[in-house]
């Protein structure tokens, strides 16, 4: 016999999963399902013209670390992806040094204004954001070409005779990355500094601190959640980048993203490819995870 | 020592770097922008105003098919994603946690947490697998794909203004013999249409402005305009490059703001 309550509790299910199953079918045909043929392709051997052969071998995720030489027989490190690995790894952090550097004055700017108009400059910071993020990188590519703005103007003024070579450098990935990506940083910087107090931070000057101290003493610590947030949403999306490597790069600094194409282009071997996206899949979830904690860990201080 | 006028939220140099910031995130773009209306083909040496390099990408057939296909996919793909992730939105918001519901979180989130590129390789593996079974080629993988990553940024402004409603409304609609079906559509639907107006403008945007996704799973003679931009980029970068970007430019800002104020209205 059924009560009331658990027919209801079943309509509530039923309806539940009626309304979900849309977006689910559509995220598991196009997100997650094809995810998991990506871990089955990575254990499979490359097919002479692209694709795969259905033969089990481990010999792409041996490749993404290691190879054999071709006369010697002998094991070696990959030397290029692991230095396509160390590229991106090191340029990733850099960025989000880069973007905290410009991101925390820019976030307690805006979070001091007036409260009417902090909104508008939080605005004039997320419409770089949603445009285009190939016009933004192309934009810095035209800024900082040979023939270029900055070049043109340098030359122009006499300061230099030869433009500098910029472009194609990892300075100009760099520059990139951090110029498409610094929105991300003052966001969540900006989101814990609005809530912050400034009787604190008047307290501080009270008990005669300088404003160096305030600063590292009492208003970093307490919006450190937002810059540990926004340093992993920083850090990920260049770890991943495709777009402005490839553009801002040319083909000379290849970022992990490039190294994945590559696979599934010009060099055909797919499981290769598929054990390099999983590989960097792998390390964007533990700074997700890091970012979890941090999130987790700032709702907690605000109880 | 507070003597007159000392401010305690001043930090010396902040709002230097701080405008420092808003000229750096603004003036590549305004060159952009400014270079696309230059007569001469440098983009670098300013030889007076003209249209010339709109006219030039308007009558660009490619770049007409190529914009013809960016808006088809992009209102395919937000319409298509705005109405699962309403649905979802009204499944998962105001309710008791239930089993599954990290699951379900998780799968909508996905495509902000999984790196572009990598999903973008797995479309292709598994696309190339269905083409070759089904011989079929259309725009239908790349509107599928576009609505898949496009349901977290559709879903969000939906459950933000859900979370926000007041019950009471319902209650009392509910109240006066109103069936589940009624209530949504007089009492719910109206509060909650700018959220979806909200979500259905970001997913545009963002499936507007797709480059990874687009690159891998078109077939050939299916570029996008970003894909077709990204493609010119192996020869001369000319100002018509820079019309087009401007044109998208304007389509984004707009778009952006009228999001901007959508949402500001909830408060």
């Amino acid at each position: 016999m059924t009560t009331l309550a658990e027919t209801r509790a079943r309509a509530t299910r039923k309806a539940r999963a009626l309304l979900l199953a849309p977006a689910m079918a559509i995220l598991v045909f196009a997100a997650s399902g094809p995810l998991i043929i990506v871990v089955i392709y990575s254990f499979l051997t490359p097919g002479d013209y692209g694709g795969v052969e259905w033969e089990f071998s481990l010999k792409a995720w041996f490749n993404v670390v290691a190879e054999r030489d071709f006369f010697t027989d002998e094991l070696r490190f990959a030397d290029a992806h692991l230095s396509v690995f160390w590229r991106s790894i090191k340029l990733s952090i850099l960025t989000a040094i880069l973007a905290f550097i410009f991101g925390f004055p820019t976030a307690y700017f805006i979070a001091t204004r007036p409260k009417k108009q902090r909104d508008i400059w939080m605005l004039l910071i997320m419409i770089p954001f949603w445009t285009n993020l190939l016009i933004r990188t192309f934009a810095i590519m035209e800024l900082i070409r040979n023939q270029g703005t900055v070049n043109t103007a340098l030359i122009g003024m006499g300061l230099i005779d030869e433009p500098i070579q910029m472009l194609f450098t990892e300075f100009s990935l760099l520059l990139g990355m951090t110029y498409v990506y610094l929105p991300l940083m003052i966001l969540p910087i900006y989101a814990s500094m609005e809530r912050l107090d400034f009787s604190l931070v008047e307290a501080g000057y009270d008990l005669y601190a300088s404003r160096l101290k305030v600063l590292t003493k009492i208003i970093f610590p307490l919006v450190k959640p937002g810059v540990v947030a926004g340093s992993i949403l920083v850090f990920v999306p260049c770890l991943g980048a495709y777009v402005t490597p490839r553009v801002l790069g040319g083909g000379k600094q290849l970022m992990l993203g490039n190294l994945i194409e590559l696979q599934f282009g010009q060099l055909r071997n797919w499981p290769l490819g598929a054990a390099l996206s999983l590989s960097l899949l792998a390390i964007v979830m533990v700074a997700l995870l890091f970012y979890v904690r941090a999130v987790s860990r700032e709702g907690e201080s605000n109880v | 020592m507070s003597s007159r006028g000392f401010d305690v939220r001043r930090q010396t140099g902040f709002t230097t770097l701080a405008l420092l910031c808003f000229v750096v995130l603004y003036l590549p773009i305004i060159l952009l922008v400014v270079y696309s209306f230059n007569a001469g083909s440098s983009i670098a040496i300013w030889e007076g105003f003209s249209w010339r390099w709109y006219v030039s990408a308007w009558e660009n057939e490619r770049v007409q098919a190529a914009t013809v296909r960016s808006v088809v996919i992009a209102t395919a793909a937000s319409l298509i994603s705005t109405f699962a992730a309403v649905l979802a939105a009204l499944a998962t918001t105001r309710t008791k946690p239930w089993r599954g519901q990290t699951a379900a979180f998780a799968l909508i989130n996905q495509p902000l947490m999984v790196p572009e590129i990598v999903t973008a390789v797995s479309l292709l593996i598994f696309f190339a697998i269905i083409k070759v079974q089904t011989g079929y080629t259309g725009l239908g993988y790349l509107i599928i794909a576009h609505s898949a990553f496009c349901i977290p940024f559709a879903y969000m402004p939906v459950r933000a203004r859900l979370q926000g409603m007041d019950l009471s409304l319902e209650q009392a609609g509910a109240d006066l013999y109103a069936t589940p079906l009624q209530v949504f559509r007089h009492i719910t639907l109206p509060q909650l249409w700018p959220g979806i107006l909200a979500g259905a403008m970001l997913a545009f945007v963002i499936s507007l402005d797709d480059v990874v996704i687009t690159e891998f799973v078109k077939s050939a003679g299916q570029d996008t305009l970003p894909t077709y931009m990204l493609g010119q980029l192996r020869r001369v970068i000319t100002p018509e490059i820079n019309a087009i970007s401007t044109a998208l430019l304007a389509i984004s800002v707009i778009l952006v703001t009228a999001f901007f104020f959508l949402s500001r209205t909830r408060e």
